[in-house]
């Protein structure tokens, strides 16, 4: 990274402050267009066939009385889509493989899950849709199915891809397995770290699929041209991904296919990938019709990626003075019906907040009857530390020393030898928790049935492709093109500040907006904490290139060396008055001069961002039991997080409350049901239950900033700590309250009641 | 050389191997010495692994530049949601 990227502290003026987003006010008032207000003229209605059955070979799809309904125009099943060879590429969350994304986007051989593609129909009315997908004739032959991810792993398993041997085991497996993968990581000997402590704690926990619940559903619009050119409109975290992903699926050149990213209502991990894109381009071919296709709930709960249900099993060891001897976990994670779960970053977080000398993690990504997962806001993290953290506080318990207190004896620092690979840089874990025990609510007091919890989190922030134009315009206001996605959490406005900031104007001179693919090369998805930070870092580099060139026209003008001009404060001046005077030039100034001094001016940048700086957060939360219904009130709630420098402070205060809330209805509520047929039971808001504001308190915040040297202001990234820690915090909280330690996710009010129960029992 | 050390998630493509040293001038160079050294390991290189040299993390960073005393480190890619 050039030298001049990184952090240099220094006195800034817009960075830092409070001003209103550049999208907010088409937000409040209804005029943002999302994925479902994009329409075209001769518009026809996409709509999906879904298997009823969890796990089914397909025999035959018959669609002829479906294409004879007056009104349908088109109708897609397999045959309409190539067969793919196993292809890996980085999809946003994990890795994917094309082999399986064409058959997640329309089952092949068999359907794997309730709600598993099977035909698309394209209509004049979404009615004629509907009675079209009636009637499509479809043989089944039913084969066993397994939900749960510990049965999944049992060598008598129904297995969904008889291929499929577990990679990571050697010598390799002769039999198949449905564990597609086995993940190991070891630092030190723990064996002998377990030799060395006089306290262990052991517990096993399981946690069952959450949807990311974005309130928007999947929605988009493709229109295909006779020449094999295709436009898709799309509520989408990655249109360059999207892109792609439908090139490849689609056989069709990248430069043949233009993506418009809409406005999005949430993603969180759950839009990095393709589900309706392909079949609606693959519909508007055949009908040479626009075809637009916009699920419902329910279809977003039985056919988009929640993230996965898990079981972890820890084991900690400790000297009665408080010191990790030894740490060990298997994390079991399901993966939906293709490979590709979250347990390898879950494996890498679940000890990072510590410094310890002997860790043993194995991960298991697992097949199962379900959909496949996406990612999920720091993938696979919350229920890691959900694991570890209970055993951490349980551990501090026993040890009779404060929660923190233990942590910080074992926190991570600068310099910490990571067990899954580097040793840690410059990081603010202790900075958060000594800020949590400072913070009054640590010590404020509690009544009856009221119990305090702490926990932690980790993410390690990533950075990526990013690309961003700066276009100074003729009255010396800019325009700000950025190739990421902004997923409503102030991305526009963080970048608008950066380059305010970098070229010394006021912010509302300065109008982002989201590109559309035709403007810039390949962009990373917005996801992984990256999008302030990589971003950021392409508008500094494009600002500064704006700059550059500003600078080169002033010397032309003024007839001085490039080197007697000096960007300060929004205007070229003279860098040395006595040197060489010159009349100082402002944006304005320059730009009115521009067309006839060489041409509009601008500034561009095309970089993989590299250095994120890995985020720490430390939760406080307080909560009351009602013994009588089990029901857990949360009382009050503080999040403590280091983000390396907050842009816009608000903007990351909704992110650390928006996290924290995810992360609460995880913990009490939230859980996919299937029946024993293997059918989802709850694909709707009624039945899965969210926390509404009315359940919540409100959700105090403290920006720890210990900025990351490899950013120019400093930033870390933000959006995925504030939900990894909520769930232990819950739960150690709970234990605190009455006494039980809760190993199942949700602590609904069922399970908490059963947990009162069984403990009143053992005391009879 | 270069001090390479592998995450232990890795060994399994690697025999068993969790560290050697290497003369490689980038990551690009490195990658295509480890794909040599264990072919099991190279379908994975371009989709799966990330470099942390001197304690400085790089993903899909070819031409990152690789210094003679460095310490080098490779482990799962990481990316989020």
């Amino acid at each position: 990274m050039a030298d001049g990227l990184k952090y240099q502290q220094r006195e800034l003026k817009v960075v830092g402050t409070r001003p209103l987003r550049p999208d907010g006010v088409d937000k409040v008032t209804g005029r943002a267009r999302y994925g479902a207000d994009i329409n075209l003229p001769g518009q026809l209605i996409g709509k999906v066939l879904r298997s009823p059955h969890a796990h089914a070979r397909i025999l035959s799809i018959d669609i002829s009385l479906a294409l004879a309904l007056p009104g349908v125009k088109a109708v897609v099943t397999r045959d309409d889509f190539a067969d793919m060879p196993e292809e890996y590429a980085a999809s946003g969350e994990l890795t994917i493989n094309f082999r399986d994304v064409t058959r997640n986007m329309m089952a092949r051989e068999k359907v794997l899950y309730d709600g598993h593609p099977v035909a698309a129909v394209a209509a004049t009315s979404e009615a004629i849709a509907r009675h079209a997908l009636t009637l499509i004739r479809v043989d089944y032959e039913i084969l066993p199915h397994v939900i749960d991810v510990v049965a999944a792993m049992q060598p008598d398993a129904p297995l969904l891809n008889e291929e499929q041997y577990t990679e990571g085991v050697k010598p390799k497996p002769t039999r198949p397995s449905n564990i597609a993968k086995r993940l190991e990581f070891k630092l030190g000997d723990v064996a002998a770290g377990f030799g060395e402590a006089e306290v262990i704690v052991e517990r096993e926990f399981n946690t069952k699929p959450v949807h990311q619940g974005y309130i928007e559903p999947q929605a988009c619009i493709a229109s295909t041209t006779e020449d094999g050119q295709a436009e898709l409109w799309t509520s989408t975290q990655g249109h360059y991904v999207f892109r792609s992903q439908c090139a490849k699926v689609l056989q069709m050149d990248v430069s043949k296919i233009r993506v418009t990213p809409t406005e999005i209502g949430g993603g969180f991990g759950g839009k990095n990938n393709i589900y309706n894109e392909p079949l609606a381009i693959a519909l508007s071919k055949k009908s040479h019709r626009p075809v637009k296709m916009v699920m419902i709930r329910e279809e977003v709960f039985r056919a988009t990626g929640p993230t996965s249900g898990g079981n972890v099993k820890v084991k900690l060891g400790a000297t009665r003075d408080g010191r990790i001897t030894a740490a060990a976990a298997e994390l079991s994670f399901q993966a939906g019906a293709f490979p590709g779960s979250s347990v390898a970053p879950a494996s890498m977080c679940a000890f990072t907040r510590y410094d310890l000398a002997n860790v043993h993690v194995i991960g298991n990504d697992v097949i199962v009857n379900r959909p496949k997962v996406a990612a999920y806001r720091a993938p696979g993290a919350p229920i890691a530390a959900f694991a570890v953290e209970s055993v951490i506080d349980e551990m501090a318990k026993k040890l009779g020393m404060d929660p923190i207190a233990f942590r910080l004896k074992n926190a991570a620092r600068e310099g910490t030898q990571t067990y899954y690979g580097p040793k840690l840089g410059k990081i603010g874990y202790v900075e958060t928790l000594e800020a949590a025990r400072a913070h009054p609510h640590y010590s404020a007091p509690l009544g009856p049935n009221q119990g305090r919890g702490v926990a932690t989190g980790f993410w390690f922030n990533v950075g990526g492709e990013t690309s961003a134009a700066l276009n100074v315009n003729e009255d010396g206001t800019v325009t700000v093109m950025l190739g990421t996605i902004d997923v409503a959490g102030g991305h526009r406005a963080s970048m608008a500040m950066m380059v305010a900031e970098e070229l010394g104007i006021a912010v509302d001179r300065v109008r982002p907006q989201v590109a559309d693919t035709s403007v810039f090369g390949f962009n990373f998805v917005t996801a992984g904490s990256r999008a302030t930070f990589a971003g950021g870092m392409a508008c500094v580099v494009a600002a500064r290139a704006a700059i550059e060139e500003l600078r080169r026209r002033v010397a032309k003008i003024r007839e001085v060396p490039l080197e007697a001009v000096l960007w300060t404060d929004g205007q070229a001046e003279p860098a040395d008055r006595a040197a060489q005077s010159f009349a100082p030039m402002s944006l304005a100034d320059i730009a009115k001069l521009a067309g006839r001094t060489g041409g509009a001016i601008a500034g561009h940048a095309e970089i993989n961002a590299q250095g994120a700086g890995p985020g720490f957060g430390t939760h406080i939360v307080d909560v009351e039991v009602d013994r009588p219904t089990g029901a857990i009130k949360i009382l009050r709630y503080t999040v403590v997080q280091d983000v390396g420098r907050a842009i816009h402070p608000a903007y990351v205060e909704g992110q650390l409350q928006g996290g924290a809330v995810q992360g609460i209805g995880w913990a009490l509520n939230e859980e996919y049901v299937y029946g024993a047929d293997g059918v989802l039971q709850n694909p709707g808001f009624l039945d899965y239950r969210m926390p509404v504001a009315s359940d919540l308190p409100f959700i105090d915040t403290v920006i720890v900033e210990v900025p990351n040297p490899n950013h120019p202001y400093g930033v870390r990234g933000c959006g995925e700590v504030p939900i990894i820690a909520p769930m232990a915090a819950i739960a150690n909280a709970v234990e605190n309250a009455v006494g039980i330690r809760l190993c199942e996710q949700p602590m609904s009010p069922p399970r908490v009641l059963k947990a009162l129960g069984a403990v009143r029992a053992g005391k009879s | 050389m270069a001090r390479i050390s592998l995450s232990s998630s890795l060994t399994p493509l690697t025999g068993g191997e969790t560290g050697f040293e290497l003369a490689c001038a980038n990551v690009r160079q490195l990658f295509q010495a480890l794909g040599e050294r264990y072919p099991a390991l190279r379908g994975h290189l371009d989709t799966d692994v990330a470099v942390a040299i001197d304690g400085e993390i790089y993903q899909d960073a070819l031409l990152q530049t690789i210094l003679r005393d460095s310490e080098v480190f490779l482990f799962p890619k990481i990316a989020g949601g």
